[in-house]
């Protein structure tokens, strides 16, 4: 039987019918073999165009219907639905994209309308080809596993473990809190990180519902929405968990000394440490790599000093698997290598820091107890903050990285109130967006720190003069006064680019993300989805989508949790019908499919030499269709018949 | 024709070549005593290797008089067109045989290229070329003795089914003894699958190969047979040879695989596939282990003229066909 097409052409107000001449499209679809009823409405995703497509399926027998509208990101679903409304196969719907594709990107008014038309008549080739789908429901495990102890998947996993729904929280590192624990006070209130955060760290702790996995990796995901299943490995912490104490006599006696990562490399921690003081778990682990007794087999001092006998020689990585409903990565950011950086004086001069260096300086915990001090002990008389290092730049991050301007801000406050230097900040401009923002640049503005708007070029230990010398001398062009300027100081502190964890490459591989341009992970849409991620039931929290400041991360965590909730709280999810399939009469075995899966949705039988695809895994991304050299795998909906359909008609020139 | 031989009637079997290098008509030979066997059933009526005939002999015979046409080479010039064509009306069933006729095969890979560039190469400047008048063949040329006419060469070689209907397909640059006999028992019993079948595997080279798979199989870097050692017991696309073997069909028992070299995808494309060049191109690449673009683009450089290793027998059958023509 030959198809029945209905062509619907939406104005989309003005976004579409302000250049593309919709009326011409409707026309010329109406001229084109089995497009039986061809039309057009100003907004058709509305609920009067939506009937609009329900009335003209049962008029006119419609069996394949095409929307060409906006992108199908957007507006499938809802169309699919309406076409299940009218009892049509939602899967013999075909959206056709003339906004973003054409009317957004053109303004030649005729060449958008002849584009448009290619774009519909690609569209109608491949309906004529479609094959009704039918999607399936699986029933949902309800556990959500949240991926990183920052303060984001803090948040979630409270959110989600107070409604009752049981959470796995991992770790890599000893402690949770993240890197909102390194921080002394919090822009721009200006109170205690540690104060607000460590309630927090000791609930996810105590909570009856939050399993907590720190020292722990997520090493495999395998499922899909609803049915992941993920092997962590717990890292070998050779302290028994249920006998330590948390005394810290061990953390006193243990005479290895290496550089603390908690405090950014500025202090040192022990063989056996726990990250801070305030730690949750507060139990210690014995760091392998640095520990006396692994490397030459003797000390065991902390043994000799542990009351409890907590110390387990011969603990082992274990790796346990578990079943969750959803996943929340939370795994953060990181920061630009300053040493990437050299203009600026990092890595060459001492008392030239990081952003966060400064933050482990100024801290009542770090390495100086809060004293802000050059590397020879005395105290500053000037400071240079340096903002946009790294960040606004086309040499390394394009983007913006959002926290800094307030920090430096918070520095120079903290400067001045801790001592008499003088503050300069070199900025591009100020961006104070967020509540309370402004107001803390007004108040800065008083407190006599001195701004200079222009970014700077380099940092320097050339002196031109007596006043610079033993200085480090920072050149900048100040754009309000049109000079270069060359200020001497003794402490420079880098507002370095936060940027995407060195290993979010493997840990999107690992998770079935995507990432943007900028290096973190991909959202499912930046507007209306920014915790959401291409893969089903895999959630975002936090600074790893992109830079965020600490009230943002935390609405960025619940929303995340939020919405896994709603997920796991339906029971049932639905999951893609657009699959691909291995037609087992021509696969032989070649295996090269294997590996190319990013959903690991395939698997192959030994027994039958065959390989199969787990349709309930697989998004029909159609990696696998190219990628048989036996043209043994099709993909479902994107079939090569249909695309080919569709590349043909965009290019018959009418 | 099974019913005709109980009549006692020979079935007719005609073989011809066109742009082919002989090799099929070797193939037929390399049945050995099963020669014998196709004698006893068949009356071959035409064979210009093997005996004389004239066109004159073919012009003769009563359309549809001959029940086989066992037709090898690719068609390039009008004389290989002339007896597609005359053939055609002259049996009642056309077999592509070999991979020349069946898709273009090696001299499909003159489509890289046209008639005029062609010429320029082979009459002009190639190392054994000694031409200072420049004369290229003419298709008219007036002597003493009358006019001479000799073929026109095309632009493009064309597989048989490009020029003329063909029934049947026997893939193989040469189709293996094996291929020839299940071909000619399907043609003299009359057992014979669905028009347009080809009589090879439904199932890849890789089905029939023995060689060891990993499960998740990567190409570290790619090689030819002859720059390294190769581990007999290995996949040979994981040793890094551009092994066609998963994008060709099977039935050939994979004979090159099985003794070290790397499938050279003379049995043609997979029953599905639209493109067997873009099949095989698309697998290899997707398994090259490079972390980002820039290793891939180094490791993708290794090889060595990926057209015509994709495409050696399928360019005129493929999607791209042939190259864009200069004039």
């Amino acid at each position: 039987m030959e198809p029945r097409i209905g062509v619907f052409v939406c104005h989309c107000g003005t976004n579409i019918a302000g250049v593309v001449d919709v009326n011409r499209v409707v026309e010329a679809a109406a001229a084109w073999p089995d497009v039986v009823f061809s039309t057009e409405y100003k907004f058709m995703c509305s609920d009067p165009g939506q009937h609009l497509l329900n009335d003209a399926i049962i008029r006119h027998k419609l069996t394949r219907v095409v929307v060409a509208a906006c992108s199908p990101r957007m507006h499938e679903p809802t169309f699919r639905k309406a076409c299940a409304m009218a009892g049509l196969n939602p899967y013999l719907f075909e959206m056709a994209n003339i906004r973003e594709h054409c009317s957004w990107v053109h303004e030649d008014k005729l060449a958008a309308t002849l584009k448009a038309i290619d774009i519909v008549r690609a569209a109608v080739a491949k309906a004529r080809l479609l094959e009704p789908l039918q999607a399936r429901m699986v029933p949902v495990t309800p556990k959500v596993l949240v991926v990183g102890g920052g303060v984001a998947g803090i948040q979630a996993a409270l959110d989600i473990a107070n409604a009752g729904t049981k959470v796995i929280m991992v770790e890599r590192s000893q402690s949770i809190g993240g890197h909102m624990a390194q921080l002394d006070k919090t822009f721009p209130t200006l109170d205690c990180s540690a104060c607000i955060l460590t309630p927090k760290m000791v609930q996810v702790a105590q909570h009856p519902n939050i399993e907590l996995m720190t020292y722990s990796d997520v090493e495999n995901v395998d499922g899909y929405v609803g049915n992941f299943t993920v092997k962590i490995r717990q890292r070998a912490r050779y302290v028994d968990e249920s006998t330590c104490t948390s005394c810290g006599v061990c953390l006193e006696k243990c005479p290895k000394k290496v550089p603390s990562e908690f405090d950014e490399g500025m202090a040192t921690r022990k063989a056996i440490y726990r990250s801070f003081p305030q730690a949750v778990p507060g139990r210690p682990v014995i760091d392998k790599e640095s520990c006396t007794y692994f490397k030459n087999g003797k000390c065991k001092i902390c043994e000799i000093f542990c009351e409890p006998k907590a110390i387990r020689w011969d603990d082992q990585d274990r790796v346990v698997e578990e079943k969750v409903g959803a996943i929340i990565v939370a795994t953060g950011m990181g920061l630009i290598d300053p040493h990437g950086l050299g203009q600026w004086g990092y890595g060459r001069f001492p008392n030239v820091l990081t952003g966060l260096e400064f933050e482990r300086l100024n801290n009542a915990t770090g390495p100086t107890g809060g004293r802000i001090t050059c590397k020879d002990g005395s105290e500053p008389k000037s400071v240079a903050i340096l903002h946009c290092v790294g960040s606004r730049d086309r040499n390394h991050k394009e983007y913006c990285s959002r926290v800094c301007c307030m920090y430096s801000l918070k520095f120079a406050h903290l400067i001045k109130e801790k001592t008499h230097a003088t503050v300069y900040n070199f900025y591009i401009d100020m961006r104070c967006f967020g509540k309370g923002y402004e107001e803390f640049y007004n108040r800065l503005l008083h407190e006599g720190v001195k701004f200079i708007r222009g970014k700077a070029a380099y940092v320097t230990d050339q002196a031109y003069g007596d006043e610079e010398t033993g200085k480090l001398v920072v050149s900048a062009e100040s754009t309000t006064l049109g000079q270069v300027l060359r200020v001497p100081v003794d402490m420079v502190i880098l507002a370095s680019a936060v940027a995407p964890q060195n290993d979010a490459e493997a840990v999107a591989r690992l998770f079935g993300m995507g990432r943007s341009p900028d290096g973190f992970f991909m959202e499912k849409h930046p507007k209306l989805e920014p915790f959401a991620t291409a893969t089903d039931g895999v959630y975002l929290a936090g600074s790893c989508q992109s830079p965020k400041d600490i009230p943002d991360t935390v609405a960025h965590g619940a929303a995340a949790a939020s919405t896994a909730l709603s997920m796991i709280s339906r029971g049932m999810v639905e999951v893609e019908a657009a699959t691909a399939e291995v037609l087992k009469d021509f696969c032989s075995g070649c295996k090269v499919c294997q590996d190319v899966c990013p959903y690991s949705a395939i698997s192959f039988h030994d027994d039958t030499h065959l390989a199969e695809v787990n349709a309930s895994v697989c998004k029909g991304c159609g990696t696998c269709v190219a990628t048989c050299p036996s043209s043994a795998i099709t993909g479902h909906h994107f079939n090569d018949l249909q695309v080919l359909a569709q590349i043909d008609a965009a290019f018959a020139w009418e | 024709m099974g019913e005709e031989k109980k009549n006692g009637k020979k079935l007719q079997l005609a073989m011809y070549w066109a742009a082919s290098c002989g090799g099929c008509d070797m193939a037929v030979l390399d049945v050995n005593e099963k020669i014998l066997d196709i004698a006893a059933v068949a009356d071959i009526r035409l064979w210009p290797i093997a005996m004389d005939y004239k066109y004159k002999d073919v012009e003769s015979w009563a359309d549809g008089e001959i029940d086989v046409c066992l037709f090898n080479g690719a068609v390039r010039n009008s004389e290989q067109l002339h007896l597609a064509r005359l053939l055609r009306r002259k049996c009642k069933v056309m077999v592509a045989f070999g991979s020349c006729a069946s898709f273009g095969g090696i001299p499909g890979l003159a489509n890289l290229h046209c008639k005029k560039t062609i010429f320029e190469a082979v009459y002009g400047y190639t190392a054994s070329t000694v031409n200072p008048e420049g004369t290229t063949p003419q298709t008219h040329t007036k002597v003493p003795e009358g006019d001479l006419h000799i073929p026109d060469f095309f632009d493009d070689v064309y597989s048989l089914n490009q020029v003329i209907p063909v029934e049947y397909y026997v893939p193989g640059c040469p189709p293996t003894p094996d291929t020839v006999m299940v071909a000619v028992n399907a043609i003299a019993t009359g057992n014979l699958p669905p028009v347009g079948s080809t009589i090879a595997g439904d199932k890849a080279v890789c089905d029939e190969c023995l060689r060891t798979k990993s499960d998740k199989p990567k190409i570290q870097a790619f090689h030819r047979p002859q720059e390294i050692f190769v581990d007999a017991e290995k996949c040979l696309l994981e040793q890094g040879l551009t092994c066609m073997g998963s994008a060709t069909r099977g039935g050939c028992g994979s004979l090159c695989p099985a003794v070290n070299m790397p499938c050279r995808g003379c049995y043609g494309p997979m029953p599905r596939s639209l493109d067997a060049g873009a099949d095989a191109l698309a697998a290899m690449t997707s398994i090259v282990d490079a972390s980002d673009e820039q290793a891939a683009r180094t490791k993708g450089d290794q090889l060595v003229d990926p057209l015509g290793t994709f495409y050696r027998f399928t360019l005129p059958v493929s999607m791209l066909r042939r190259a864009q023509r200069e004039h």
